[in-house]
């Protein structure tokens, strides 16, 4: 599904976010990014969602090497890429529905199949209740799990999240690891930046670390064998 | 099942979805253009003072042309009523002036005559001039009885007709009882002048002020589009084209225009209804014919419809220049 190989990415001023980086994620698999904050975790992420360009090597997502995509593609490409922030990225002028409904309506779909799907995806996070609210009045576990929706709700076969469980307390936190597993069992390829060791190292998954730039360890699950 | 039912059966289902796309489509336009609208709406103030500077802009060169469509209405009239005023000798009789009269009318050059006594004279001179009591003072009439002279003219040719008119003149200068034959058209000839002055005037104004108001709407947008910055970040990230983010702001820009035409309109009609009244009385004492018109609808399509190109070719511009500049980081 992700394929980088000897990936760099050199900031304007000379600054190396990343360099050579290479691995190789399969559809429906799950893994973790983590390092300390400056390791290039995020510019890790950004190449995935074509919000940065790599300065070297290939990244290829989905079969699609992502060098030969146009700016004007941009946008078809990152519909099947969903994302959550850390700052959740919300509207805060919208109800949790037309936040959610958003990609929806870029892609052009007609409002019955619109309702359908956000109710679905509302549904799949267990905010189903507050579809007529505004983000502003959620707490922050429930406004990431409306960002979670929103980046599902087109059935992306990719998920990155970068840091989603940021400002979250650890019982929150591990809430929202459960919705990414939910997605991983059903096929979506999840990668998640976090520094948050603790939480990472006590889930069965492939854990990806960063270190000055670098790609220093690519340690199988804990349940090792299954990748 | 047969080949050719299954493709007709294809067929039918291809036109059924491109119906359903377009009415997804057309449903989606129209979402945004009323979502925009709402939008605005928002902020009635700064809505109407965005509109009125437009509607300001565009009254002025408006307001100008229609005046000076006007003022060609008139001189129109204006041909036809180039005159030689025959002032007589005084001591003409009205019987000696009877028989010049109907010599000229023999004359084929002349399409109109209008004969003016001294006391005629005398009457209409106390009633527009305002001088009746000064009048009074005198014992003997001072005016001079007047015939009045309508060359005929071709219609085509004012050239040769200035000519032509020449020649009368001087002909008719050489009438026994004629004192002096008159004959003015210089100031027609000025006036034309002024108003192909004028005409270009409005031009240059008119596209002065057509991008003016092109700049206050790009300006507008921009702000706009400086407003919803974070908006525009999540819609890109979430995969919305360039397309879909710019529809919202090119139907700001249209609303724009239309409510910027319609204060124009507004203006135009309201100054120039104030107007009509005292210009009515001034062509009436040139005796003519002359009503003024307001507006026509040729006019008003023509503003309104160029009011909505300027909104929405301005929030274009600035859509184009600052869309780009906005992406994620």
């Amino acid at each position: 599904m992700i394929r980088f190989s000897h990936a760099s990415k050199r900031y304007p001023g000379g600054y190396d976010a990343l360099q050579d980086i290479n691995f190789h994620l399969a559809p429906g698999e799950m893994a973790f990014l983590t390092g300390h904050s400056g390791a290039g975790k995020s510019t890790l992420l950004k190449l995935i969602a074509l919000i940065e360009r790599a300065s070297r090597g290939q990244v290829i997502v989905n079969g699609q090497n992502l060098a030969k995509i146009s700016r004007r593609k941009i946008p078809y490409h990152r519909r099947n890429v969903g994302m959550i922030f850390q700052d959740h990225q919300l509207l805060f002028d919208r109800t949790v529905f037309d936040n959610v409904a958003l990609p929806l309506v870029i892609n052009g779909l007609s409002h019955q199949e619109i309702g359908k799907k956000v109710r679905a995806s509302l549904d799949k996070v267990g905010l189903l209740s507050k579809e007529r609210a505004y983000p502003i009045t959620l707490s922050g576990g429930e406004q990431q799990r409306v960002g979670i929706a929103r980046a599902v709700v087109n059935k992306p076969p990719l998920l990155l999240a970068d840091e989603p469980t940021g400002n979250l307390d650890p019982e929150l936190s591990r809430e929202i690891m459960g919705i990414f597993e939910q997605f991983s069992q059903v096929g979506v390829t999840v990668l998640i930046a976090s520094h948050d060791i603790e939480l990472i190292t006590h889930l069965p998954y492939r854990v990806l670390t960063l270190k000055n730039a670098r790609l220093s360890n690519d340690s199988a699950p804990a349940t090792a064998g299954q990748y | 099942m047969p080949d050719s039912v299954m493709i007709l059966h294809q067929q039918q289902q291809a036109s059924i979805e491109m119906g359903n796309w377009l009415h997804t489509y057309l449903l989606r336009h129209l979402q945004v253009f009323f979502y925009s609208l709402g939008q605005l709406t928002r902020s009635p103030l700064s809505l109407l003072m965005t509109s009125a500077v437009i509607g300001i802009a565009l009254a002025l060169p408006t307001g100008l042309h229609i005046i000076l469509k006007n003022m060609q209405n008139i001189s129109g009239d204006l041909d036809s009523a180039a005159q030689i005023s025959l002032f007589l000798k005084k001591s003409t009789s009205d019987t000696q002036a009877q028989q010049l009269i109907s010599q000229l009318k023999a004359m084929p050059q002349i399409n109109k005559i209008k004969y003016i006594s001294r006391e005629q004279a005398l009457q209409e001179f106390k009633r527009l001039s305002g001088f009746g009591n000064a009048l009074k003072a005198l014992e003997k009439n001072p005016l001079p009885a007047v015939i009045v002279v309508q060359p005929s003219l071709s219609q085509s040719n004012a050239l040769s007709n200035t000519k032509a008119t020449q020649q009368l003149v001087e002909q008719l200068q050489n009438k026994p009882y004629v004192d002096i034959a008159q004959f003015d058209m210089q100031w027609v000839k000025r006036l034309y002048t002024i108003m192909d002055i004028i005409r270009r005037g409005v031009i240059i104004l008119s596209a002065l002020l057509a991008l003016a108001v092109l700049l206050v709407i790009g300006n507008t947008i921009r702000l706009a589009i400086q407003n919803r910055r974070d908006e525009i970040v999540i819609i890109k990230l979430i995969g919305g084209t360039d397309t879909f983010i710019r529809r919202p702001f090119l139907y700001t820009g249209f609303w724009y225009g239309l409510f910027g035409g319609l204060i124009a309109l507004f203006l135009v009609i309201t100054s120039l209804l104030m107007l009509s009244g005292p210009i009515e009385a001034l062509t009436q004492s040139y005796e003519s014919q002359f009503s003024m018109q307001i507006i026509d609808v040729n006019s008003t399509l023509w503003l309104i419809g160029g009011s909505i190109l300027l909104g929405l070719s301005g929030s274009w511009v600035a859509v184009e220049r600052h869309l780009r500049e906005i992406e994620p980081t």
